[in-house]
Parts: C-alpha cells; structure tokens; sequence
C-alpha cells in the first residue's frame, strides 16, 4: 500500500516548483494585485470620507447629484432590456440553427466592443448631431438626440451591445438542441419550449450577461460624453458628475458619488463570483451522473 | 392525394430547422445590429467621403495627431506587454498554487471591468498625484507617474489588467499535467518543461490576451483623460483629440481622426479572431 502514494509523491516533485520560487511567485503577484487593484479601489472610499462622513453626505445633498443618479438608473432600465432581449434572441438564431455567414455574424456581434467609446459616440452625433443625417429634420420636428437623454442610451446600448450575446451563444452552443427537440416532439409550442426548457438552462448565463452588461451601462463615460453635452441636472450621468466634480476641485463629492459606483463595482463582483461558483456546482453534478465524466469548459 | 401532399412536403422541411423561430430571432437580430451598431458605423464612412482626399490626409497627419498616435500606440503596447508578463504570472499562482486569499484575487482580477473607467481615473490620480499615497512617496526620488505619460501606460495597465488572467487562466487549467510529468521523467529541469512543454500550449491564449489589452488601451479614453495632463504633443491620447475637434464643430476633421482609429479596430478585431481560431486548434490538437 505504501508504495503507490511514495511514487506519487515522487511524480508531483518533478512537476512542481521549490518552495522558495513558488512564494516568490505569489509575493510578486500578490504586490501586482495590490498595487494595481487593491490600492485604486482603496483610494476611491478613503477620499470620499477624508473630511468626514458629513462632508461626504454633503455631496448627496444636491439636487444635481440626485438628477445624475436617477439618469443613470433611467439609462441602464432602458439600455438593459433591449440589450437583453437582443442577446437572447441573436443566441437562438446563432446557437440553434446553422446558416450561411454564421461566422460573421458572430463577429458583427462582438463589433461594438472593438469600436473606442470615443468613436461610438461621434457615430450619433453624425446621425443625429445638428450637422448629422437626420439633424435638419429632427430640429423640423423638435425632437432632440444628441444632448439629450435618446442620445445618452442610444450611446450606452451602443457600448453594452454584445455583452448578454456573447455569454450566452457559446453556452447554448454547448446545450445543443435535443431538450428543445424533446419539448417539440411532445406537443410544446415554441414559446413553451423556451420558456420551460431553454430558460432554466441558460438562467445563470443570462444573469452573468445582465450584471456586467448593468455594471458597463452605469459606468460608460466616453461615448456619453460626447453626446451628453455636459447639461447639469439634465443630461449628466453619474460618471460625467463626477468629471464636473473632479474638474471643479470639489474632490470630495467628486469622489462620494464615486465610491457609489465603487460599491456597484463590488455588488457586481460579488453576484458574478456567485454565478461563476454555481456553474461549477452544476459542471461538477453534471460530471458526476455519467460513468464517464468529461468536463465541459467552463462558458465565461 | 390529398393527404399525400403535406406527406411528401414533411422531408424537405425536417432537416435541422425543426425548432421554431429562425427567421424571428434571426430578423430580429439583424434589424437591431443594423439599427445600433451598422448604419450609424456607416454615417462615419459616409461623412468621410464628403472630404477632398487632401482635407483627410491633413486632418489626419498633422504634427498634433501624429503625436498622438505615437503616444496611444506606445502607451497600450507598454501596457499590453506589461498586463502579459503580469497576467501570465497572476493566471499562473491561481491555477497552480493555493495560498490565503485566492478566491478574492481570483474575483478582484475583474474589477477593472466592473469599475467605471472615470472613477479608475480619478482614484488612479489621487494615489499618483504628488500629495498622494503612492506619489509622495516616490516624489523624493524625482520619480512623477501622474499628468505625464507614465500615468497614460499606468491607466492603461490597469483597465487591461483583467484580459491575459482570462484567456490564459482556462488553457492553463485545461493544460495536461501528464506531459509535464514525462518532461521531468525525460530529465527536464522545471524551467525547461515550463519553457518547451507548457509555454507553447498557453502561447495562443497569451497572445489572444495581449491583443485584446492592447485593443482596448488604444480606444480608451475615461480612465486616461484625468490621468495624462493632457498636453498637445506631450500627452494628448487620439480618442481626445477627437474630442477637441467635435469641441470646434470641426466634425469633418474629428471624422477623419475617428476613421483612422475604427480601422485600426477592425484590423485588431481580425487579428483576435484569427488568434482565437489558432487557440482553439491547438486544444484540438492536443485532447
């Protein structure tokens, strides 16, 4: 019986580094993470409360601070859904079914994502803009676009464009199609075969698209910027009250509506951690029914 | 005859497409790309053409826009190759070693995805500045990392951190212990195996990751912009200077900048498919 694990143990020597190099590793790395990560995020709730918790209330008591807050929340409640109900459908036309130029639109897909947000901004102005495309006739109409709310989520649907997709056409992909099949062949109309069978099968991989494509939507800055227009209290997302903030030396309130998005970051972090953590429970069951078990990489 | 009819239609219509709601979602698909994301990425093309090949040619290779192309593709290809060096090494120690506070480093890896690139720019500043924790500290060495362009390479660094951990990190987890085993039985020393068994099978992925960094470095612009100081020349990044252009209704010339950058972006967009396809031979390959 001792002999199997001495051979083991030997075997393992071979392929594992000494000790010190080992440490060594996870010393520098562990310096990177906290240089780079660590300190920055830090940093954010530190200069929010240098001058107190009153001092950083106070940055909560403007009545600018409350419109940012609540256009942020406006655009994400718009931009979200439509992003979501486009990942969805774009990931069945994909995932299920096999046509001609799959491929490229697969790639079309993950374009915006290539695309600086500088640059996805300028395309709505030149849309939109007075100077634009459809400027004459919107201005005809009294319609406004750029530097105006439209403008705003047009922008962030633009930046958030591929996220719930591409989380969710290499994990249907992975499914195939026997249980929708099933579904049919036993008398299910397509809605229910989604709704019954497709939907509890991608439920994790939709929450993890919906959270970082909210956690982008709350954050985007450059291509918002450039279409916003910078109005207080009418067109300023969070982000760009922060930049007003910054740029007028109000450090504090600058970095109280900050750490707001900080704690969104982290709440972000915890609930992607969380999902991650039940893909491998259910990977790890998944294994375990066959007598087989051929792990599946992981849809992240 | 009547029956035989829909009987002799059933073949052509069972091959793949038995499962409804192709032609919706695929409509629907293309309708939104198209509406989103196509046409108003063709108004940039569109707008260009309506400048004399001479106009584009001097919008886009002034002094001041060349000089911004040398500082936004330095800055990211710094940046890029220090998150590989970094990002291998981090994708690294979580793979192969445990130690306290792991599954913290493991989700902390994404924060530069999840924190807003204004809020990184801001934080990144107040730490860099002279007053702050880390420039204080390096102040009296006459080392300055903020409003300068060694602030451009940090920012950047830190919102491409996330991108080599990544790709690498699953290959890595995926690599077979078996071949570094035969490696030592032929007499490798661990930094032979690491050099000729294991960095070839993570090559593709460290690649992949290296691109998508230095992509994404070239378009930013939130975390840079508070960072960089920003003076014309010196540290003024291409997305800005796009900006300044729209700032004097100068959409012409801020178009031509623009048309520059989105082709460098789907140059790099093929680079990273092309990249990801060599990635997924090689796992072919070797299971």
């Amino acid at each position: 019986m001792s002999s199997p694990s001495h051979t083991v143990r030997r075997a393992r020597a071979g392929t594992t580094e000494p000790a010190w190099v080992k440490w060594t590793l996870i010393g520098v790395a562990l310096a990177f993470v906290f240089l780079f990560l660590l300190l920055p995020l830090a940093a954010v709730f530190t200069e929010a409360l240098r001058k107190g918790v009153p001092a950083f209330l106070e940055a909560f008591q403007e009545p600018d601070a409350w419109s940012a807050i609540r256009l942020t929340l406006i655009t994400a409640a718009i931009a979200v859904p439509l992003n979501l109900v486009f990942g969805v459908a774009a990931a069945w036309a994909i995932a299920k079914y096999e046509f001609r130029g799959k491929a490229f639109l697969t790639t079309l897909v993950d374009l915006p994502f290539s695309v600086s947000p500088v640059v996805a901004g300028l395309i709505y102005v030149l849309m939109f803009g007075a100077h634009g495309w459809f400027g004459p006739w919107l201005q005809a109409h009294d319609v406004k676009i750029i530097f105006a709310v439209p403008g705003i989520v047009l922008a962030t649907i633009f930046v958030t464009f591929p996220f719930i997709a591409r989380e969710l056409i290499p994990l249907m992909q992975a499914q195939g199609t026997e249980e929708e099949q099933a579904a049919q062949v036993l008398g299910a109309s397509g809605w229910q075969t989604f709704w019954h069978v497709t939907l509890p099968n991608i439920k994790w991989g939709l929450i993890y698209g919906v959270i970082l494509c909210n956690a982008r939507a709350m954050g985007e800055f450059g291509a918002v910027s450039v279409v916003s227009g910078h109005i207080r209290g009418q067109t300023n997302t969070m982000p760009l009250h922060v930049e007003i903030l910054y740029n007028e030396y109000q450090s504090v309130a600058a970095f109280a509506v900050a750490s707001l998005l900080a704690l969104l970051a982290l709440v972000t972090l915890v609930i992607k951690s969380f999902v991650e953590w039940q893909f491998d429970r259910l990977e790890k069951a998944a294994a375990a029914l066959p007598p087989e078990p051929v792990p599946q990489s992981v849809p992240v | 005859m009547q029956s035989a009819l829909p009987a002799g239609s059933l073949p052509r219509r069972t091959p793949k497409r038995v499962l409804p709601g192709f032609n919706i979602t695929l409509g629907f698909t293309l309708f939104y790309l198209s509406v989103i994301v196509l046409i108003p990425l063709s108004a940039l093309f569109f707008k260009t053409f309506t400048l004399t090949w001479a106009q584009f040619a001097s919008a886009v290779s002034s002094p001041r826009v060349v000089a911004s192309y040398q500082l936004t593709f330095g800055a990211s290809f710094l940046a890029a190759l220090v998150n590989a060096v970094f990002g291998l090494l981090l994708a690294w120690v979580l793979v192969r070693y445990q130690f306290p506070g792991k599954k913290l480093v493991d989700a902390l890896v994404d924060l530069p995805f999840a924190l807003p690139t204004a809020v990184a720019g801001i934080s990144l500043t107040a730490l860099l500045a002279s007053n702050g924790w880390v420039g204080s500290l390096l102040e009296p060495y006459g080392i300055s990392l903020a409003f300068n362009r060694n602030g451009v390479v940090i920012a950047l660094i830190f919102i491409g951190l996330p991108f080599v951990v990544r790709t690498v990190q699953p290959v890595l987890e995926d690599a077979e212990k078996e071949l570094e085993e035969a490696a030592a039985c032929l007499g490798a020393s661990r930094w032979q195996t690491f050099r000729h068994v294991i960095f070839p099978t993570i090559a593709p992925a460290l690649l992949t990751g290296f691109a998508m960094a230095f992509a994404r470095a070239i378009g930013e612009y939130g975390s840079v912009i508070f960072i960089a100081g920003n003076m014309p020349m010196v540290s003024e990044i291409t997305p800005l200077i796009i900006i300044g252009k729209l700032e004097q209704y100068d959409y012409a010339g801020a178009t031509a900048v623009a048309v520059v950058m989105l082709g460098f972006s789907f140059v790099m967009l093929l680079v990273i498919n092309a990249l990801q396809a060599w990635q997924r031979k090689r796992a072919g390959a070797s299971s």
